[in-house]
């Protein structure tokens, strides 16, 4: 008997059922690859040394130093500038974890270090078809892969270091269509910004978001994980793109794929993954991908996006009580009118970086437009990685960046989360590349715009929120 | 972890929408390598002035809220990060139950773990509860209903799994290192 078609997430799901899930018990699903950082793993490692455990797959397991860490270099006493004591205590605490547990570790300092969303595609570790989990909501972004990528909590990270495994009821799934071709100046944020304005922060519960269609399809790697990275703002656990050509280019050749025969064997297995015709989904949203206009958010939740020549929404023209007074408390925090363009708002500081923009192409991106230009802003350059700066400053993109009188830094979540020291003053505002504009996300009192790598550059350059469609 | 069967206690009532895991605990306090005395912290940035002193308006702040082990939230509560440290601030401070229309699906797995019952109700229940603040409830995990003011039993859903580890204590660890011959065959099968 044929059996029934089967989207991608089914594919996956099924091959990693260690246990079905029953009425009374979740389904025990195995983990291939866990990744680890300082921030959510020590009561994990806590949790193991209490009962005596071992990590059960340590070739399975993969970790780094990214949130706590700090964005410059060393100082001449060869110590890290760490913002307190406390943030240098749990990175170190991550190294003494890893040595002994016997942990492959990529720490500070050392060639490969970066934000572990970055860092784990860049080692290709991350690969088509896998389950994969870490404890940080953006493991999302793993999805472009193909992969079942979701973030989970201090507890589960203990569970799966001791068992490899984790309980889980099945999600349902969202088919996100894109269809035509993204227009000039429009990139997978705005997509991605957009698609969460028309879901809500909340649309997406209980779903894991596949990302189909044309406009996806043309989608680089990079773009696919900016993409991905966000499905979490939308509530959505997991966003995945089915693996295709532009995937298995990407990985070929990267220190944790597979080579010779096995990479053959890999890629045909891979083929198989993409969902098949006339698989069904729980929900479908179709999005008009050649309409759209670059995004910015205006409030304090990702789902207060707008396109840019748009003007910021007046909560009195929204019926539900409960919408209206989030707007109104949303635009008091913001310091925004109703009514008002949210071009030409001011700016005191940019910042390009964070898991969702801060890789090669993004770089790349914001540089374009800084070329030749100078700041009027302070603008923050942060890579993703020790590999993407690297790579950036071979095609002397750290120039360009300090010739127009940016911030070119060390790699970490910096001005993301603002952990590490790096973030906003009280009042000030922000356009910033990461992914969320949650109250006092940059910085306790901070206003955060989320916007692209090129509006980023080009509302840097001119010091309040611009279109980038008039510099290119 | 300690059972739960009952929990009876007055409300406090935090009526805002997507009350994100960054509001119940900012990213500043996670720094730390263990979980204890996170409570100080949660809501810090609405709940403390620039001087650290409490704003005497806000609501965890007033005499009324002390004492209470339930927490009314607007809808899609505990929205964007993972950080588990959310549910523990929130246990820690003293909270017992979160009752919303919605709750987000990472923090409603982490609370699950940490004795904290994520409960969702329908939007009539939610209104009944958010207009009655200090209202005292009951949440009988066992029968699985709220009592709201007025009286009614409404009923949630909670997972059948995690319904039996809360009412006996256990922990997911323990199931799934009993799962440890399957564990094994599986990866010998690959
Ligand atoms: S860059 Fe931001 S969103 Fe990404 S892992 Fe770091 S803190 Fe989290």
């Amino acid at each position: 008997m044929p059996s029934a078609p089967r989207t991608l997430l089914e594919k996956i799901w099924d091959g990693h059922l260690v246990r079905a899930e029953t009425p009374e018990t979740p389904a025990v699903l195995y983990v291939d690859l866990h990744l680890v950082h300082e921030v959510t793993s020590p009561q994990a490692f806590s949790l193991l040394r209490e009962r005596g455990l071992p990590v059960r797959r340590l070739d399975r397991t993969l970790a780094t130093m990214d949130h706590s860490t700090p964005t410059l270099p060393r100082g001449a006493d060869g110590r890290w500038p760490f913002i307190d004591a406390q943030a240098e205590a749990q990175v170190a605490q991550l190294s003494r974890n890893a040595a002994e547990f016997g942990m492959e570790l990529h720490g500070l300092g050392t060639e490969a270090q970066g934000v572990i969303h970055v860092f784990g595609p860049e080692m290709g570790a991350t690969q088509p078809g896998m389950t994969v989990v870490c404890g940080d909501s953006h493991t999302a972004t793993h999805g472009a892969f193909g992969a079942l990528a979701f973030g989970i909590g201090t507890s589960e990270v203990g569970h799966v270091l001791a068992t490899q495994c984790l309980l889980q009821r099945r999600p349902r799934t969202l088919a996100v269509r894109v269809e035509g071709r993204l227009p000039a100046g429009v990139g997978a944020k705005d997509l991605i910004l957009a698609i969460i304005a028309r879901l809500g922060v909340g649309g997406g519960t209980g779903h894991v978001i596949e990302y189909l269609g044309e406009a996806v399809r043309a989608l680089s790697m990079e773009a696919r994980m900016t993409l991905c990275n966000m499905s979490i703002e939308a509530g959505a656990r997991a966003g995945m793109v089915a693996p295709d050509q532009t995937t298995f280019a990407w990985l070929e050749g990267r220190e944790k794929a597979p080579t010779g025969k096995a990479w053959d064997q890999a890629v045909a297995r891979w083929r198989a993954l993409p969902s098949d015709p006339g698989a069904r989904y729980d929900r479908e949203l179709t999005i008009d991908g050649a309409s759209l206009a670059p995004m910015i958010t205006f409030g304090t939740n990702p789902g207060h996006a707008i396109a840019i020549s748009a003007r910021v929404p007046d909560p009195a023209g929204e019926a539900d009580a409960a919408v209206r007074s989030s707007l109104q408390g949303a635009l008091a925090y913001m310091g925004l009118r109703p009514g008002q363009p949210i071009l030409g708002q001011p700016v005191d500081v940019v910042f390009v970086g964070s898991c969702t923009n801060g890789r090669l192409e993004d770089l790349r991106e914001a540089a374009a437009v800084l070329r030749g230009r100078k700041v009027k802003t302070r603008t923050l350059i942060v890579p993703g990685s020790q590999r993407v700066k690297k790579a950036a400053e071979a095609e002397g993109l750290d120039a360009v960046f300090r010739a127009a009188g940016a911030e070119w830094r060390e790699p970490g979540c910096s001005m993301c989360i603002a952990m590490n020291g790096d973030e906003l003053r009280p009042g000030q505002y922000a356009v910033s590349t990461s992914n969320r504009n949650f109250e006092g996300r940059q910085g306790k009192g901070g206003r955060t715009f989320l916007a692209s790598p090129l509006t980023a550059a080009a509302s840097a350059v001119t010091g309040m929120i611009t279109d980038v469609r008039g510099l290119l | 972890m300690n059972p739960i069967r009952v929990i009876e206690s007055r409300t406090v009532v935090l009526p805002r929408e997507n009350i994100d895991t960054d509001q119940i605990i900012p990213a500043r306090f996670l720094k730390v390598t263990d979980k204890a005395g996170l409570g100080k912290s949660a809501f810090a940035d609405w709940r403390y002035g620039p001087d650290g002193a409490p704003l005497p308006d806000f609501v965890l702040n007033r005499p009324e809220a002390q004492g209470c082990a339930v927490l009314v939230a607007g809808e899609n509560f505990g929205c964007g990060s993972s950080r588990e440290h959310a549910p523990w601030a929130l246990h820690d401070y003293g909270f017992r139950a979160v009752l919303s229309t919605r709750i987000a699906d990472i923090f409603k797995s982490n609370a699950l773990k940490n004795g904290l019952l994520p409960i969702v109700v329908d939007a009539a229940s939610h209104a009944a509860l958010v207009a009655a603040p200090g209202a005292t409830v009951r949440i009988d995990l066992e029968a699985q209903t709220v009592t709201i003011p007025g009286g009614a039993a409404v009923p949630f859903a909670i997972d059948g799994f995690s319904r039996y580890c809360l009412l006996n204590g256990v922990d997911e660890l323990g199931f799934l290192l009993g799962q440890a011959e399957a564990i094994a065959v599986f990866e010998g099968a690959r």
